[in-house]
């Protein structure tokens, strides 16, 4: 069910528009994604500046805060606004690009097992079990614990955990599609593999791995601020959302709110993707539709 | 062809007046079933006749209480064995439903629970409705299975629908049906999933049971060779509304309404060696080109300009035909 | 049926040497000399180089260190760790049953909470609870646990004093740990006040873990149910006139939990992912803080070993979910 033809993605568009849920999340997608943007001229502050004279200052609305830095600073003097909209960069970088990753690695591989079957199939798909077996955090922190803690690191990791889903899309729909007669006929008249591969069968495949990318997005961003948090990720000073909750612990009785905003922009975050995604899977695929 | 039903001067087991059925959507109101007005005496049989979506099984469905949302009912009157239906609480309702009018369906194999055993099922109604034991509940499922045709039954109590055959799983369901002696048992299209020498078997088991038990009996269906073999009065539906009730035999011999007789004259067996088959040109109205007059009038032979305005119901005993210009006239307008 | 039990067992023999190959390898790759990496010195001179070298094996053959390795792994020995030279298998035995406590707990939450939650929004579809059930159920699934245990430590431990902190329970307490699991322990001791200690320290953990898996359940039970209410025999039931409650618990529960089972097996991979973050906070003394503990001091036969230890648990739980799932389902069992 590609959305290839006017006709379809006008159809698509439609239902999409329904679900209030899923407009709700595309905004607020493409809010954060603007801050993202032009977060160096948005942010009152750079992320990285600190002030030892306003350390641990109280959010503007409370006593002790000022309008000087709306959601307070961090125990450094940092101010926590700035932070977040430079981290906003940060989460949606992390996010892409472990999709990106995995989906062009996960989209190979699956559509190489699919096609060329044996060995190399069940290779692959004993592979994909054991990670997809082993627990996600489990292992993304094992591969950071040998490649060393870091932000490019830890997206590898997330990458190499979220790579089965792909995998199981594409060759799924590569098993499909091979059964077919105009495979073979292509294949009989000398049509490359290649071409064959990215032009019939790959289209096939889009809605699910669309949905899934949606949605891989959205645990992208989870897993990597889980791994900044446990200080695998993104390593301070990086105004990482998950890499400053974990600074944030020791402060938890004293100041609230160096703890709450970034949590909240996460989650914010996190769960705009998933309206989005679940939009996109009820509108793509009527089967599904609750 | 069954003999034809005797006059009846006790009132009517069943009533229904003005019935109407209405589904919202995006692009409109369907009007599934759209002022039907029957009535049912003890001990007959009725057949309705019509194609898919000419409301036929909504229109029982709305008597049993099975509608769901978004379906919104409301009818001038519904009355069951002289109870007023329509101002029922729910849980008088659901006294009646299953045990004196009970309902079976079109497809028996996915409309048995398929995590519960045949026994447990049988057993279910009889303890609900006849307040008995689970031995004797058990017991008198046996007994259904045999009555219903099932050899072996005691063997088949404890199987699972999926180890029966369509044809077994619609007679455990006309079991199911039959256990607390409904006095009206609705069949929704209970052949039409069946392989055709089942068919005939399931029928004839009905029109056996019917007999015996003198209930009475609707029985749904888009074919007319099934229901000419069992039903004593006919009702053609079309799209939502009922269009002529009459006699079995004299409906298939003297149609009065024009739909009815395109009907007939669809049928392959009354082709009489022509070249091609009849057909009735144009479509079923949706629920964007529903005519404000007669439903029927752009796909009829005989429409005139008189046809744009609603067609009155003619009525004459348990008679009716809703249309401008009968085939063939009928006593005095309603 | 048996042949299904062998095929799945037969299924898992794979998956389990490719956890164990990357078990082994995971020393390897870790940048630097895999003897330094696995003593935990550094600047190793020449002699004792070779003499750890033979010590752990190294000087073999790739295979039969993979061989050696397996047979370890099957007699249960998983190394020492290199901070407390204790036998991995050994402080893993210790810790795990804290996890475990908790992760049935979670558990427990989250089946008590979601499954009801799922039901009410599939069987009031569309209204205020169903919105309102599945917009908390996509927070829920969208929270980072860590920054959510954090919240609540605020609000419950820091704001109002209801609960403590951290730990399993109070300092005071010390419970002879017989069974591992401190709710058992403590209700079977003498001290007073320890089961409602240990309880009190259950309740965040439980909440903060059971969480994620609350959701997941409430969003498969409602998508299940929605499934199952809209088949025939839900119809079927109905019109055997049974109550609503036996409608939706039995009938259709009963077929509804197939798919959400399967879901509650496979969440046990997501509790221990979440059980790391949650023990972390919590300082639970269960194998998640232990793993990074041992990433911080570099303790790579901990890692190695705790590693392998979870993945081949969550293997079994599989395992075990599908064989449960060809258990429920009747078409398999006979």
């Amino acid at each position: 069910m590609a959305a290839s033809t006017p006709s379809s993605f006008a159809a698509f568009w439609t239902a999409f528009r329904h679900n209030r849920g899923a407009l709700l999340g595309l905004w607020t997608v493409l809010v954060i994604a603007c801050i993202a943007a032009l977060a160096p001229w948005l942010a009152p502050y750079g992320p990285t500046l600190t002030d030892n004279q306003v350390f641990l200052t109280p959010p503007a609305w409370q006593s002790g805060g000022s309008a000087a830095h709306w959601l307070g600073t961090d125990a450094i003097g940092r101010d926590i606004l700035s932070r977040l909209m430079h981290g906003a960069r940060l989460s949606l970088t992390i996010g892409v690009a472990v999709v990106a990753i995995s989906v062009v690695l996960g989209c190979a591989l699956g559509l190489a097992a699919g096609y060329l079957r044996g060995v190399f199939d069940m290779v692959v798909m004993r592979c994909m079990d054991v990670i997809l077996t082993l627990p996600s955090l489990l292992l993304a922190i094992v591969i950071v614990a040998i490649l060393g803690p870091g932000l490019v690191n830890a997206m590898l990791a997330v990458a190499i955990v979220v790579l089965p889903h792909y995998v199981r899309i594409t060759r799924a729909a590569v098993l499909a599609e091979a059964q077919r007669d105009y495979v073979t006929a292509a294949r009989l008249s000398g049509a490359g593999h290649l071409r064959l591969m990215l032009v019939e069968i790959l289209p096939n495949c889009a809605a699910p791995l669309i949905v899934q990318a949606s949605l891989g997005l959205s645990t992208a961003i989870l897993d990597a601020a889980a791994l900044g948090f446990l200080g695998l990720g993104a390593q301070p000073p990086l105004p990482e959302w998950g890499t400053m909750l974990a600074d944030a612990r020791e402060f938890v009785l004293r100041a609230w709110w160096v703890v709450t905003f970034p949590g909240l922009a996460i989650l914010v975050t996190v769960l705009a993707f998933n309206l989005l995604g679940d939009g996109l899977r009820d509108a793509l695929d009527p089967k599904l539709k609750r | 062809m069954p003999a034809a039903a005797p006059m009846h001067p006790f009132a009517p087991l069943l009533e229904l007046a003005d019935l109407q059925v209405d589904f919202p959507s995006d692009q409109g109101v369907l009007h599934a079933v759209d002022g039907l007005s029957l009535q049912l005496h003890a001990g007959e049989v009725l057949g309705i006749l019509g194609e898919s979506g000419s409301g036929k099984s909504v229109a029982m469905m709305a008597l049993m209480g099975l509608l769901s949302f978004p379906a919104q009912m409301r009818a001038t009157r519904m009355q069951f064995a002289g109870q007023d239906l329509l101002h029922a609480s729910a849980a008088q309702r659901r006294a009646i439903t299953g045990k004196d009018m009970a309902m079976i369906f079109q497809d028996p194999m996915s409309s048995l629970n398929p995590s519960f055993t045949v026994a447990y099922q049988l057993s279910e109604t009889l303890r609900l409705h006849l307040g008995i034991d689970a031995r004797a509940a058990r017991n008198h499922a046996a007994t259904l299975l045999a009555q219903v045709g099932i050899a072996d039954a005691a063997s088949r109590l404890d199987a699972y629908p999926h180890q029966l055959s369509g044809g077994m799983c619609q007679r455990v369901m006309i079991a199911m049906a039959i256990a607390c002696q409904p006095q009206l048992l609705i069949a929704d299209e209970p052949t039409t999933a069946l392989d055709v020498t089942v068919q005939a078997q399931i029928l004839e088991l009905l029109a056996q049971l019917q007999r015996t038990h003198g209930m009475a009996m609707v029985l749904i269906s888009h074919d007319m060779g099934v229901v000419s073999q069992v039903a004593q009065r006919v009702a053609v539906m079309y799209a939502g509304q009922v269009v002529e009730v009459q006699e079995a035999g004299a409906l298939f011999d003297a149609p009065r309404h024009p739909y009815t007789r395109a009907l007939l004259q669809a049928m392959p067996q009354r082709s009489q060696g022509a070249k091609r088959l009849a057909t009735i040109p144009g479509m079923v109205p949706g629920v964007a080109d529903r005519p404000s007059g007669c439903l029927f009038a752009p796909r009829c032979a005989h429409a005139q300009t008189a046809c744009n305005t609603p067609a009155p119901i003619h009525r004459d005993g348990g008679s009716q035909v809703r249309c401008h210009f009968p085939l063939h006239p009928l006593g005095a307008i309603a | 049926m048996w042949r299904f039990v062998f095929t799945r067992l037969g299924l898992v023999i794979p998956t389990f040497f490719g956890m164990t190959l990357l078990a082994f390898f995971l020393i390897r790759l870790v940048p630097g000399d895999p003897i330094e990496t696995l003593a935990g010195e550094r600047g190793i001179d020449a002699v004792r180089h070779a003499q750890l070298l033979h010590a752990y094996g190294l000087d073999q053959p790739l295979l039969t260190q993979y061989g050696i390795y397996i047979a370890k792994v099957l007699h249960g020995d998983l190394g020492k760790s290199i901070i407390t030279q204790a036998p991995v298998m050994q402080e893993f035995l210790a810790l795990f049953p804290a996890t475990v406590e908790l992760a049935l707990c979670a558990m427990l939450f989250a089946l008590l909470l979601g499954i009801p939650a799922g039901v009410l929004a599939a069987v009031k579809r569309n209204s205020v609870y169903d919105h309102g059930l599945m917009g908390a159920a996509l927070t829920g699934y969208s929270m980072p646990i860590f920054w959510w245990g954090l919240l609540l430590i605020l609000l419950f431990s820091v704001q109002l004093g209801w609960t403590p902190v951290s730990g399993r329970i109070a300092v005071a307490y010390f419970i002879e740990p017989s069974t591992g699991f401190l709710l058992i322990d403590s209700a079977l001791s003498d001290e007073k006040g320890a089961f409602l200690s240990a309880l009190g320290h259950l309740a965040l953990p439980t909440i903060v873990l059971g969480t994620n898996p609350l959701a997941v359940v409430a969003r498969m039970t409602r998508s299940a149910m929605l499934e199952v209410l809209g088949e025939d025999y839900v119809r079927t039931a109905r019109a055997k006139g049974l109550p609503p409650w036996r409608v939706v618990a039995i009938h259709a529960l009963r077929n509804a939990m197939v798919p959400v089972v399967t879901v509650i097996g496979l969440q046990v991979g997501v509790l221990f992912t979440g059980a790391i973050l949650t023990e972390t906070i919590f300082s639970w003394p269960g194998v998640g803080k232990w793993l990074i503990e041992a990433i911080a001091r570099r303790d790579y036969p901990v890692l190695q070993g705790s590693m392998l230890l979870l993945g081949l648990i969550v293997m079994a739980v599989n395992v075990l979910v599908d064989l449960t799932y060809g258990l429920i389902n009747p078409r398999i069992r006979s």
